[in-house]
Order: structure tokens, then C-alpha cells, then sequence
């Protein structure tokens, strides 16, 4: 090949991969796995941070601390869900929630607050649509959701046996993320 | 004559809004300006994670307001303004930084602007070499000087 034939096949070349690249991102957004906004959590790899919130009132519930989770997690791995009543995306990936929830997987809750928005809604919401938590704690203040990182929900959490965490989603749990993601994580951790 | 003033001044004032303009609510701001001012000054420095490109301090989200209340809870408490961006960034990561640290993973995105100035002036360099390297024609020889003399003479 001389080096003009080479020179004109580059920008063929060029769109062919850039055609390539835009093909997987777009069928990552699509499926869930790959969010262009998306921010990388520094929390996975680290333990699960410290606190202790009180349940959500009028809800049979038990509230939530660090030790409940490490306790349950001791035996399993566990889920922690950061979550909203006004939160659509929370009621996409609810289904997901309530499946592990009766597949025996330990899901704890967090009801979001920000200084801004509260929840009133929460047990409402709960009682229409399913309670897939073991505890739910409420995090009036937010301040919790920024010891973990938290900058809009849904996210959440997979805390192995040893108190690690080890895997965020920030957005909803899709049917395809659970399958994909979330499932072998929780057999690789069993 | 009144109107017309007064319209231009209507006109003129979003012009001057920016300079007033100020998320932090009056009930959120320290009691010491000085601690107050290093708080709104460590604010611009990070960024909002819900809108993105807009710092703390500039940002009407809910979490934005939590960070501007723990940024000014850390201020009156005595750290530093490196301790208190710390303590976001082990929280947030590096991306809550609107002025990203330089270190390993961040080499690229420093180094961008050199690289992209030395490949142009390596282009430019390159390109006015080879206008410079057209040489003028060289000296006929004996035999072209003949060969032209026949082709004339006829």
C-alpha cells in the first residue's frame, strides 16, 4: 500500500471507529451499564462508613446503622439502597428490589433526604407499591448519603462478607443490570 | 423622558445581577465574614455532582446545599481549606474537584495542552521546511544547452 493510499483510507478509518465507540456507549445507555454523567464512587473498596438512623415513622421497620449492615452482611452479601418516594427512577428498579427481597437477599434501606427535599410521601409510597427493605433508616439531614458518596438516587450498595463495599449503581437497577451485574457479583461474594 | 429611563434601567439590570447574584441563603452563611469568605472561596472549588458544571456555590441542588452546610461546618470547626476539600474528595472522589489534582491518572488530561501545541508547531515547522526545500532548478548542463540550441535553432 503506498502512503497515499494509506492517507485516504485514515478518515474511513477514523469513522469506523468512532462509529464503533458511539455504537457501545449508545447500547450502554440503553441497557443502563454506561451513564455518560456518571461518577466513578470512592467508597467501593473501602468499608461501609459509620452511622446510625433512626426508622421511618409510622412504619413497622426497624431503623438502620453500620452495625446492622455488618452484621447481616457477615453471613451474606448485602444490599443498602439510597431511595426516594418522589424518586421515579426508584420505581423502575423497585420490581428488581422486591425479587432479591424474597430471594432472600438482605436489601436495607435509606429514605433521602436533602435540605432542600424531604419525603413525606415515603410510606405511602411503600405501602402502595411493596416494602422490599429489612430496616430502613431516615437520613433527615443527608448527611449519611454524603458519608457514602451519594449524589442522587437511586444508588446502591453491594457490602461483601468482610464489610467492604464493592460494587455502587448510581441509577436505577434495571432487569439487565441485575442479571448482568448485580447477580454474579452476589455469587462471586456468597 | 421618566419612561424611557426607567426602561433602559429595566434593560440595564440583569446586566448588573451577576455581581449580586448569590445561592448561599443568609441563614446558611457563618457569623465570622472571614470564615465565611473561605467558605464561599472552597465552594467554588468543588463541584456540584448533580448539575455538573456548576460549583457548590453556584448550585440550587439539594445536595449542593448539604455541601455549602458540612464545607461550613468543617470551616467553624478549624480546617484548613486543604482539609476541608480532603474531606469531599474521600467522600466524592477527585471528580468533585472543579480544579483537578495532578497525579498519575491525571497526567493526560494536564499534559493535553502541551502535546496538542508541540504537534502543531511540529506541523508548522515541518510544513515551512518543505516550502523553504523547493530548490531553484539547477544549471542546465552542456548537453541540455545543446540539446535546447537544436531544438530552437529549428
Amino acid at each position: 500500500m503506498t502512503r497515499r493510499q494509506i492517507l485516504f483510507a485514515l478518515p474511513a478509518l477514523a469513522t469506523l471507529a468512532a462509529a464503533g465507540g458511539f455504537y457501545a456507549m449508545l447500547s450502554g445507555m440503553r441497557r443502563g451499564s454506561f451513564d455518560p454523567r456518571g461518577v466513578p464512587s470512592a467508597l467501593v473498596g473501602r468499608p461501609v462508613p459509620g452511622f446510625e438512623l433512626a426508622p421511618l415513622p409510622n412504619w413497622d421497620k426497624p431503623g438502620l446503622s453500620s452495625r446492622d449492615i455488618l452484621e447481616a452482611a457477615s453471613l451474606r452479601p448485602v444490599l443498602v439502597n439510597f431511595w426516594a418516594s418522589w424518586c421515579v427512577p426508584c420505581l423502575v428498579e423497585h420490581p428488581q428490589l422486591m425479587r432479591l427481597a424474597a430471594e432472600g437477599v438482605p436489601v436495607f434501606g435509606i429514605n433521602y433526604h436533602t435540605g432542600t427535599q424531604t419525603d413525606p410521601g415515603a410510606t405511602a409510597w411503600l405501602r402502595r407499591h411493596g416494602d422490599p427493605f429489612a430496616r430502613i433508616g431516615i437520613d433527615l439531614s443527608g448527611r449519611v448519603a454524603v458519608d457514602w458518596g451519594v449524589y442522587g438516587v437511586p444508588e446502591t450498595y453491594l457490602v461483601d462478607r468482610r464489610g467492604i463495599v464493592r460494587w455502587r449503581m448510581a441509577g436505577p437497577i434495571t432487569s439487565e443490570i441485575l442479571d448482568e451485574q448485580l447477580r454474579p457479583l452476589l455469587a462471586r461474594f456468597a | 423622558m421618566r419612561a424611557l429611563l426607567l426602561a433602559l434601567a429595566l434593560l440595564a439590570a440583569p446586566s448588573l445581577a451577576p455581581a449580586a447574584r448569590a445561592i448561599v441563603d443568609p441563614r446558611e452563611m457563618l457569623p465570622d465574614p472571614d470564615q465565611e469568605a473561605r467558605a464561599r472561596a472552597i465552594g467554588r472549588e468543588l463541584r456540584c455532582l448533580v448539575c455538573q458544571n456548576q460549583s457548590i456555590d453556584d448550585s440550587n441542588a439539594g445536595l449542593a446545599r448539604d455541601l455549602r452546610r458540612i464545607v461550613r461546618e468543617r470551616v467553624a470547626a478549624g480546617d484548613t481549606n486543604e482539609q476541608v476539600i480532603a474531606f469531599v474528595t474521600e467522600r466524592y472522589g477527585d471528580y468533585v474537584r472543579l480544579n483537578p489534582p495532578l497525579k498519575g491518572a491525571t497526567i493526560a488530561l494536564w499534559a493535553s495542552p502541551a502535546l496538542v501545541l508541540a504537534f502543531g508547531l511540529l506541523a508548522m515547522l515541518r510544513l515551512y521546511r518543505r516550502r523553504r526545500g523547493i530548490a531553484p532548478m539547477p544549471p542546465l548542463t552542456e548537453e541540455e544547452r545543446a540539446q535546447l540550441a537544436r531544438l530552437t535553432a529549428e
